[in-house]
């Protein structure tokens, strides 16, 4: 079944001609490549690894960043269609993408040595090298700021010790972005796959982002020589600015995932009938129908606009965390709403539903949990903040 | 190898048509466009031969500016040149024929490769037509292609098998499905395309000769017939499937 897009504002008509066709390119190869392999992949909970040189080829990594580094020099709001699209895939692809492009090239691009940028992000960008980025602990989700993770100087460079976890792709990562404390203030080491008391055990039992490797990152007296610490990577706030840029790439993400839960129960209330019509023609599910309809319009609408500000340089991450709320709120009640119209046949692998379904329950927490947005928009409200002890 | 492409830009397979008020032609508002299907293997046919033999490939559209997108589509995907053939208003086939093979006949192509047909008017005319208005062989609905030196093999299909094809160059190439496997256009290299300089000439094309008086829907599809229940309606199901709807023998 070909895919339609909903685009009931004719966004498209804002949209450049470049940024119409790195869309058009990132969503052919995801309905050529990704679609006829995801549920497998999903069901026996595997990432296909052959999709990362082709994502590297297509340019999917560190779009955004200058060609001498290895990208694209594309906008933000290119890249935030380029996550609408992997999305409309699976989570767990754009996933992938957002961690190598906003969580690891990103900060090694702002906060790297010019040596570590001219080493590393071309490699990132070509998948020679894939990253990883460890910040969330065990005891440290919501108030990072609690993390134990440290960093001990000694002769030539750093001892780290502590443990990370909910990490993405960290057992498959060569090259690991890991947030310690040296002497109490948040710092950016680069931590290479191999090192002597590295380990990074997969973490087993998931019900959702089945289609992407999820790890812990363990150090033990772990040494990082110097020149592998981000020299101007100091403070909360960097890896804070990290997430701000994974949370926006998200927003759109999300939409391409409520899109194809819409577009299939579109498709499918046309085409089931009962009583002696489709469904569709029936005033309940049409309701349910435009509310979809209108929601992912509503969020289309902010993603746009937050992309325009993103490419100003003058959205704020509070902007960020109001349109990361809300469009994983309503992109998880799109696949509900989705899987309800669907009938039985929605908690089928025949349709996308499930699978997204249960991707988003991690988007909703992950990068900030649900609650964590509303706060930060509360406090910016009221000037009262509502979330700390 | 100096490879011409001749591309357009159309509605995207998967839109739904709909018809103008006075149904002269399509409702183009909601659209989204796409490169011809087709055309795309035409351009990857055309990439692929310059990257194993060298040469330039030249992207050629005949339209208005909005066919520019489909220049800088090919352009994406790694074409060298672009050259709008620029038409005020609506040609018939004849005349975007004559003003491509016009626009392209003093280049020195070695070849020129168009998709079999285009999606939207299912128009199958122009690669055979500006092959015989610039006098070239043509073979059409290639699927495999190898070129030598100054000639070239062509398989195509035919009804119940294939067909292969010996054909000096230069000549007109019209790409079936099945041909290769299209490049996707690179982030890098659509960004690239936006930069790109696109030649514009003015269309020579002499006489518009046919025009679309009105186009219409396919007409609904008759209700179904239910021919009886159970295990007694099968041997009239079979003589219906065989002798009326001819689905099986």
């Amino acid at each position: 079944m070909p895919y339609h897009a909903l685009d009931y504002y004719r966004l498209d008509e804002q949209l450049t001609e470049e940024e119409r066709m790195i869309r058009d390119a990132v969503r052919s190869w995801v309905s050529d490549r990704v679609i006829p392999k995801i549920d497998e992949a999903f069901r026996d909970h595997f990432f296909p690894q052959e999709w990362i040189p082709e994502m590297a080829e297509l340019g999917l990594f560190g779009p955004t960043l200058p060609e001498e580094y290895g990208g694209a020099g594309i906008g933000d709001i290119a890249y935030g269609l380029a996550m609408q699209e992997l999305e409309r895939g699976d989570s767990g692809i754009r996933s992938f993408a957002s961690v190598q492009s906003a969580l690891v090239m990103y900060p090694i691009y702002t906060w790297g040595s010019e040596e570590q940028k001219r080493n590393l992000l071309p490699k990132l960008a070509r998948a020679e090298l894939i990253g990883a980025f460890g910040l969330t602990e065990p005891d440290a989700g919501s108030d990072p700021g609690s993390m134990l993770t440290t960093a001990t100087k000694v002769d030539g460079g750093y001892r780290l010790n502590g443990a990370k976890m909910w990490i993405t792709n960290s057992t498959i990562a060569d090259i690991l972005v890991v947030w310690a404390k040296l002497d109490g203030v948040v710092n950016g080491f680069l931590v290479e796959k191999g090192a002597d008391g590295l380990t990074c055990p997969e973490t087993t039992g998931k019900w959702s982002l089945r289609a992407s490797v999820t790890g812990e990152i363990v150090m033990q007296d772990v040494f990082v020589p110097e020149e592998m610490r981000m020299p101007d990577a100091n403070g909360l706030k960097c890896p804070l600015m990290c997430l701000n840029q994974a949370r926006y790439g998200i927003t759109w993400g999300v939409l391409g995932a409520a899109q194809a839960c819409f577009d299939s129960s579109l498709q499918y209330a046309l085409s089931r009938p009962q009583w002696g019509k489709p469904i569709a023609g029936f005033q309940a599910v049409q309701e349910k129908l435009v509310h979809m309809a209108t929601e992912i319009t509503k969020g289309q609408l902010l993603c746009y606009r937050l992309g325009q500000m993103k490419q100003n340089g003058t959205s704020s991450f509070r902007q960020v965390s109001m349109a990361k709320g809300n469009n994983c709120r309503v992109a998880l009640e799109i696949a509900r709403i989705a899987r309800d119209i669907h009938g039985a046949n929605g908690i089928t692998d025949e349709y996308p539903i499930m699978r997204h379904m249960m991707n988003l329950e991690s988007v909703y927490t992950y990068e900030g949990t649900d609650t964590m947005h509303t706060l930060i928009v509360g406090s910016d409200l009221t000037g009262l903040e509502a979330y700390k002890g | 190898m100096n490879i011409a492409v001749l591309v357009k830009l159309v509605p995207d397979t998967a839109a739904m048509i709909r018809l103008n008020g006075d149904k002269s032609g399509i409702e183009t508002r909601d659209l989204n466009w796409v490169l011809n299907p087709y055309d795309e293997y035409a351009a990857e046919e055309a990439l692929a031969l310059v990257e194993k033999h060298g040469g330039e490939v030249t992207a050629v559209a005949c339209g208005g500016d909005d066919q520019v997108e489909a220049l800088r589509k090919v352009v994406a995907m790694g074409a060298n040149n672009a050259v709008l053939v620029k038409r005020e208003g609506e040609y018939d086939q004849l005349a975007s024929a004559k003003a491509i093979a016009n626009a392209i006949k003093d280049r020195g192509f070695d070849l020129i490769f168009t998709g079999y047909r285009t999606t939207d008017d299912d128009s199958t005319a122009i690669g055979p037509m500006v092959a015989s208005l610039l006098e070239l062989p043509c073979v059409t609905e290639v699927n495999k292609l190898e070129v030598g030196d100054g000639t070239l093999t062509a398989e195509r299909n035919i009804e119940g098998g294939s067909e292969v094809l010996e054909a000096s160059m230069p000549c007109v190439i019209t790409a079936q499905k099945g041909l290769n496997e299209p490049r996707y256009p690179k982030l890098k290299g659509i960004m690239m395309a936006k930069k790109k300089q696109i030649e514009t000439v003015d269309a020579e094309a002499g006489d518009i000769r046919t025009a679309t008086t009105t186009m219409d829907y396919p007409p609904e599809r008759p209700a179904g017939k239910i021919v009886g229940e159970g295990v007694e309606a099968v041997p009239e199901l079979v003589r219906l499937l065989r002798e009326e709807a001819k689905v099986i023998e």
